[in-house]
């Protein structure tokens, strides 16, 4: 094992598990370890509970022993972002708001990763009710990016990558809204996926946007993703917008679909801004799947222009509406100040939230208000139906299509957290998917003259999970990015 | 100048099911404070709704029963306000795609006596939807406690068209909507417990004028009687502020029914902006043809419907019907009874039901399914009067009987010896003659016209029957007899 433990994949460490070359609680201490080694300079965790991680171990360590082994996340230690309910444990989306929050139910996903044995461990730090690209909107201060500390993870759920990518972690869950899991594993080297909407439940998962939010897991590999994605994915009762589908074994699939599959390059994905350097790696990247005897065809998504316009309507609005309940009165921050009702809710919130979510629930309320609400949600909303137009259009002619996940490597942290603007423009080839409903992963593809990592994103058609895995699947197999690990 | 006044209600009723609304946990009445909850009730980060079926099936119901359109596909939308009996600060209802729409409600006016029926009109309905109940925030001396058990039950507002002009109707249409929802066994629309509510939208304009005067919205109208007692209050208001030159502004205002008196809530520059939206965690609902003919199925006649064939087939009476028609119970009772008590009985089942029947069970505080008394056992009494055999006072001792011991009419007769004497019509026969044939001299008089002269017949029969004699039963007997001596 020249690997240590906290950097192998989930497939290797299954294997060494069901062998009894190693148990669960060997190495879950051996990432609990590295996790307080690492912690104080990537700040990955809002909060890690290590008795209870190790109990989980003792327990699956004893099922095993009983012959009674879940599978292959059963002993694997997963992290979770800090939006998503275990019970038992703090909830607080790295807001002041829920900072002693601790929530008294599971969420779906968590109750899914329990019963496959997989060992939680720890509350992943983000931006602040999952709103940001940077984690610099979390309450309790930045992650840093394993592979520079000077640099940021990606956000929102900036903790989950920084948490794998520096081996605190064996694979973790995030959150994606308009990015949030692809950009930071693009800018962590990890394979990111977001599920199509409706594959996972929502039930568990503070919202942020209701019709744009999906729980998606972090990885080191795409077969790693393929089987945390088995064990979360499917149908909830308690989640009316998760959808009935059958669920196919995603890691079994891998071997079966070899392609060669149809892909379409998006030309409005390849515009101004976009680094010269990722630039590249996504065309080397595209060379290779030529060379896998890949049709690649140009398309063209003529709606693209207006994704970040519709997405900063559609989401600050429902994240208006969702973060109404955060008010002081039942849980959460309550002001001290606060002398009557109107005082609890003025006070309590606005030293609860952060600039950030400040700026989206007053956007929000806004574009809601009567007389504005058809110039911009309803307008919106139908904007929306034509990006969802433009992808199903180009389906009609390729499989999948590839761009760059982020336009720019890992930047500094710091450097645009004074500029809202230019902060948003890091999701623009990430959002018009989740307007779109539609699944996408990024996974690495190379890295830039000053060693940090680049992301490509593949964007899959709805609830084809199995294809888009097994497109990743082709590329990783013949690169080995994914067997590099910052040195930290 | 002329005034009339012009009112619409939006009445919620709450739909009685066995969980909320969103969520599985139990909804119900009087239970300890905030245990009807769970984290979905109580907004807990993370945590969506899902919808119950029985709440939609009920709210279905109501729109077939009151003659609704029942939207092939609704969708629901969050109406936003903050407020802290409310979890989520925002109430999960329907704006613009209602479930429910048109349709109408029946009323009956107050007739010109007691026992006359009133004038009879439909209200026309604008809209049926379906939402969520807040919470009850209870306020002390220096703060206030919100309790969430009511959070999340099943809520539908009825909202009329402006189609209303006197306290009287307004008066009649919640009742009437009341009778329907208990029939349709939607909700026990008890006022007190908070499962019927009223707001009033009110508004007064120059008979003749087609156009809506300003509204004034009447809040806390939480009795029947304070809905009458309120709009008529604020019909009369409005009418002094313009008789002395004022003009009305357009307000939400809070009637006192102890006092009263009502006071201004708010003006319309500070009316909320609720900032409706469709909400995203739940879908659209479709309802299709086999869905809504399945309910249909279930729904009971309608109260009004069933007062007007009781009226033609039993021949009862209308004061009668109108104490058995609001009770689906008790007209089912009188029903079932009238029929197996046969052809001219259904008058008398009706009048035992309305004075005996009703007054032995409030005074034993029982439901009227707790009673003894079946159907049957009715019917079985009732023959008993009409064929003689008990006479109206003894048949009240037995009734009585039977509502404390549940035994057969037959049997508290046997058993009290209160069968009228003879039982046999026979041996009444023979007293008969034997007392015409023992005073030749009423005989004469009698036969000479003397109608009172029948009496010295009577005595002696009263008196071999000690008492229990039938006395309309001698009279008939003996008539008889005299005819054709």
């Amino acid at each position: 094992m020249s690997v240590p433990l906290h950097f192998q994949s989930i497939a290797e460490l299954s294997e060494h598990l069901a062998a009894r070359r190693i148990s669960s609680v060997e190495l879950t201490q051996a990432v609990i370890a590295r996790t307080k080694a690492v912690e104080s300079r990537v700040h990955a965790f809002n909060s890690f509970d290590e008795p209870d991680a190790l109990a989980q171990a003792v327990a699956s360590d004893s099922r095993r022993a009983g012959g009674q082994s879940c599978g292959a996340l059963d002993g694997i230690p997963i992290g979770l972002k800090d939006v998503i309910a275990v019970s038992g444990q703090p909830l607080t989306a790295s807001s002041k708001m829920l900072a002693n929050f601790v929530s008294p139910y599971n969420a779906t996903v968590t109750e899914s990763l329990q019963s496959a044995g997989a060992v939680l461990h720890g509350r992943l730090n983000c931006d602040e009710f999952a709103m940001g690209s940077s984690t610099e909107n979390s309450a309790f201060g930045p992650a840093h990016n394993p592979w520079d500390l000077t640099r940021t993870p990606g956000g929102s759920s900036g903790g989950s990558a920084a948490a794998l990518a520096a081996g605190a972690a064996i694979a973790t869950l995030g959150s994606d809204t308009g990015g949030s899991i692809r950009q930071p594993a693009a800018l962590c080297g990890l394979v990111g996926l977001k599920p199509t909407y409706g594959l996972i439940s929502r039930f568990g998962l503070i919202a942020y946007a209701s019709s744009l939010d999906q729980i998606g897991p972090f990885a080191r590999t795409v077969e790693d993703a393929a089987i945390v994605l088995g064990a979360i994915a499917g149908h909830d009762p308690r989640d009316s917008t998760s959808f009935k589908t059958e669920i196919p074994d995603y890691r079994a699939e891998l071997k079966r679909r070899r392609g060669p599959w149809k892909l379409g390059i998006p030309k409005e994905y390849f515009g101004a801004g976009l680094d010269p350097e990722v630039g590249a790696a996504v065309e080397k990247a595209i060379a290779f799947y030529r060379a896998h005897g890949c049709e690649i065809r140009e398309v063209s998504l003529p709606h693209t222009h207006y994704c970040l316009d519709a997405y900063y309507v559609i989401a600050t609005a429902e994240a208006s509406s969702n973060l109404a309940r955060y008010d002081g009165i039942r849980y959460g921050h309550r002001s001290k100040e606060a002398k009557d009702v109107l005082d609890v809710y003025q006070k309590s919130r606005a030293e609860g939230f952060g600039d950030e979510v400040k700026r989206r629930i007053i956007l929000g309320t806004y574009v809601l208000s009567s007389g504005y609400y058809d110039a911009y949600y309803l307008r919106a909303q139908k904007v929306r139906t034509l990006i969802r137009r433009d992808f199903l259009n180009a389906y009609r002619e390729v499989d999948a299509l590839i761009t760059p996940t982020s336009p720019l490597p890992a930047f500094k942290l710091g450097e645009k957290s004074a500029d809202p603007l230019a902060m948003y423009l890091c999701d623009i080839y990430t959002i018009g998917v989740n307007l779109a409903g539609l699944p996408a992963l990024s996974l690495p593809c190379g890295f830039t003259a000053g060693g940090l990592p680049i992301g490509l994103q593949l964007i899959g058609q709805p609830f084809r999970e199995a294809d888009l895995l097994a497109t990743a699947h082709a590329y990783e197999q013949a690169h080995d990015w994914h067997t590099k690990f910052p040195s930290l | 100048m002329n005034y009339e006044a012009v009112i619409g209600l939006e009445v919620h009723v709450q739909i009685k099911t066995h969980s909320k609304v969103f969520t599985r946990v139990g909804a119900g009445y009087g239970h300890e404070p905030n245990t009807l909850t769970d984290p979905v009730v109580l907004a807990l980060p993370g945590t969506l709704p899902v919808m119950n079926k029985a709440a939609l099936d009920a709210i279905i119901k109501a729109g077939l029963l009151l003659g609704c359109e029942i939207a092939p596909v609704c969708k629901w939308d969050r109406k936003q306000y903050f407020y802290p009996d409310s979890p989520k600060n925002y109430q999960i209802s329907q704006y613009d795609q209602p479930i429910c729409i048109g349709g109408s409600v029946e009323i009956e006016l107050p007739g010109a006596a007691r026992n006359i029926m009133g004038e009879h009109k439909k209200i026309p309905l604008t809209r049926i939807h379906l939402e969520e109940d807040v919470g009850k925030l209870n306020h002390g001396a220096s703060d206030s406690l919100v309790d969430y058990n009511r959070a999340g039950t099943p809520l539908m507002e009825i909202v009329s068209d402006p189609a209303m002009h006197t306290a009287e109707e307004a008066y009649a249409y919640l009742t009437s909507i009341r009778h329907t929802m208990i029939y349709g066994g939607i909700s026990d629309c008890d006022m007190e417990k908070g499962q019927l509510r009223c707001d009033a939208n009110i508004s007064i304009r120059p008979v003749g004028e087609t156009k809506l005067g300003t509204k004034v919205e009447l809040k806390n109208l939480n009795s029947i009687s304070f809905v009458r007692d309120g709009i008529a209050h604020e019909i009369k208001r409005q009418l002094a502020v313009v008789a002395a030159g004022g003009k009305l502004i357009q307000e939400t205002r809070d009637y006192d029914g102890q006092t009263g008196t009502s006071q201004s809530l708010r003006s319309k520059e500070m009316a909320h902006d609720y900032r409706y939206f469709p909400d995203p965690d739940l879908m659209p609902v479709q309802v299709d043809a086999a869905w809504k003919e399945k309910l249909r199925a279930e729904c009971p006649e309608l109260p009004f419907d069933k007062q007007r064939r009781f009226l033609r087939d039993y021949q009862v009476p209308y004061t009668i019907t109108s104490v058995l028609i609001p009770e689906r119970g008790l007209s089912d009772f009188f029903e079932a009874s009238a029929q197996l008590a046969g052809p001219g009985r259904a008058q008398a089942v009706g009048n035992w039901i309305a004075n005996d029947f009703l007054r032995e069970l409030s005074a034993a505080k029982l439901p009227l399914g707790a009673s003894k008394i079946t159907p049957a056992s009715l019917a079985e009494l009732v023959g008993l009067v009409e064929v003689g055999t008990l006479l109206n006072a003894a048949a009240k001792e037995v009734f009585v009987a039977m509502f404390a011991t549940g035994e057969a009419p037959a049997a508290v007769v046997a058993r009290l010896g209160l069968a009228a004497v003879p039982s046999d019509a026979g041996e009444l026969e023979t007293w008969c003659r034997e007392s015409i044939a023992a005073n030749p001299k009423a005989l004469v008089e009698f036969k000479a016209g003397k109608d009172g002269a029948i009496n010295a017949f009577k005595g002696p029969v009263m008196k071999a029957g000690k008492g229990k004699a039938n006395p309309k039963l001698v009279d008939e007997t003996l008539r008889r007899l005299l005819a054709g001596a």
